[in-house]
């Protein structure tokens, strides 16, 4: 280790060798680096149940792997801690709940239909007003999420959407899933 | 008591919607309808199979876990059927529809 | 009881089994596939419960995202035909 530095001091100068000493340090000092560090040795923890000494170091080697990898692969960015979102988050949670089960029985119905399909597959293309990316996947994937309708195509302000049933597509149409997004996800 | 037969009743519930969803890809026309069918198996029918576990663990790490796949579940499922849906789309596989009236021809 | 569930699951996955070899088209296989990876998971959960063994439940987790990393990697094959280009250039020459 030590030879080696000193071949790289030979080479490149001392100045240089402090510069990469520097920028190292200053990703390994950034905190949100600390608390992912934290928060995946808690997850560590959860997954094995174990607390003895080798368990524990191997859980701290990893988790130092992963936290100098994923700084190296710079995947530490603004959206991996989605405080920003509002504190209506579970009330959003509990209303998708609700809507899921709603859209799983009108499916389930349709198919146990036995004398004739009563599906009417329509193609929508609805506005998404949501201002940030992350509202509009998160607006595409309650579409996907409830079954009946599906998400096909996102664009800038439209999303194209593939309904089992016209009442599916109408309820869509009115908005108060966008609505439910907007207000209580992010506070728009 | 009261919590195993909720736990079963969900159990029950769980297997008899992945039955029905197994069902419906086979019933229903074309391509874009038949992921409205896989939905089911991968929304309702998980999580009632998923809750009613957790409620046979109780408060274990079990539960921790069984509450872990339920997340990456609800994440991973919406986008795997919007990149089939978009990569059929792209592909130029075209959806059958109905504009006006009930009931599909075939 | 857990039997009678994991029964129930193995029906489901043998007519997703079913959609797969004689679904029209590639993508009517690839939802099944999902799918089937999908009651694979639920399978694993229900027999770590079966046989007592909570242990199991770390492999059903890890089968969850193997899963869908599976069927989006089947999907890029099958649109792009390779692995190794980036999906942007073929958007814009469609």
């Amino acid at each position: 280790m030590l030879i080696m530095a000193g071949k790289f001091i030979q080479l490149h100068g001392i100045n240089r060798l402090a510069f990469y000493l520097l920028n190292w340090m200053h990703g390994i000092l950034e905190m949100k680096s600390y608390s992912f560090a934290a928060l995946l040795l808690l997850f560590w923890v959860f997954l094995s149940g174990h607390l003895g000494p080798l368990l524990l170091g191997l859980g701290l080697v990893s988790v130092a792997l992963t936290v100098f990898l994923s700084q190296r692969m710079n995947v530490i960015d603004h959206e991996s801690y989605p405080l920003h979102l509002s504190s209506q988050l579970p009330a959003f949670i509990v209303y998708m709940f609700k809507e899921i089960i709603k859209a799983n029985i009108d499916v389930i119905k349709r198919v146990l239909q036995w004398q004739g399909s009563t599906i009417s597959p329509q193609l929508v293309e609805l506005p998404a007003l949501q201002k940030s990316d992350l509202g509009r996947v998160v607006y595409a994937n309650a579409i996907t999420l409830t079954p009946g309708t599906v998400s096909i195509e996102l664009s800038q302000d439209t999303i194209l959407i593939h309904a089992l049933t016209e009442e599916a597509a109408e309820e869509l149409a009115t908005g108060s899933m966008a609505k439910e997004v907007s207000s209580r996800v992010f506070d728009e | 008591m009261i919590i195993d037969i909720l736990s079963w009743v969900c159990l029950f519930a769980g297997g008899m919607l992945g039955i029905v969803g197994g069902i419906g890809i086979h019933r229903f026309p074309d391509f874009y309808s038949r992921l409205h069918a896989a939905g089911i198996t991968d929304t309702l029918c998980a999580m009632l199979i998923l809750f009613g576990l957790g409620l046979q663990a109780g408060f274990t790490l079990a539960a921790f876990k069984l509450a872990l796949i339920f997340v990456f579940l609800f994440f991973t499922s919406p986008t795997a059927s919007h990149a089939l849906a978009n990569a059929a789309l792209h592909s130029g596989l075209k959806p059958k529809l109905v504009m006006n009236g009930r009931g599909v021809g075939s | 009881m857990f039997i009678a569930v994991s029964l129930a699951i193995l029906i489901t996955m043998g007519l997703a089994l079913a959609r797969a070899l004689t679904g029209p088209t590639t993508y009517d296989r690839i939802a099944a596939v999902n799918m089937f990876g999908t009651k694979t998971v639920l399978l694993i959960a229900v027999l770590a419960f079966l046989s007592g063994r909570t242990d199991l439940l770390d492999i059903a987790l890890v089968y969850a995202l193997i899963n869908f990393i599976g069927v989006v990697a089947a999907l890029k094959l099958v649109t792009q035909k390779n692995f190794h280009s980036s999906g942007e250039k073929e958007r814009k020459v469609e």
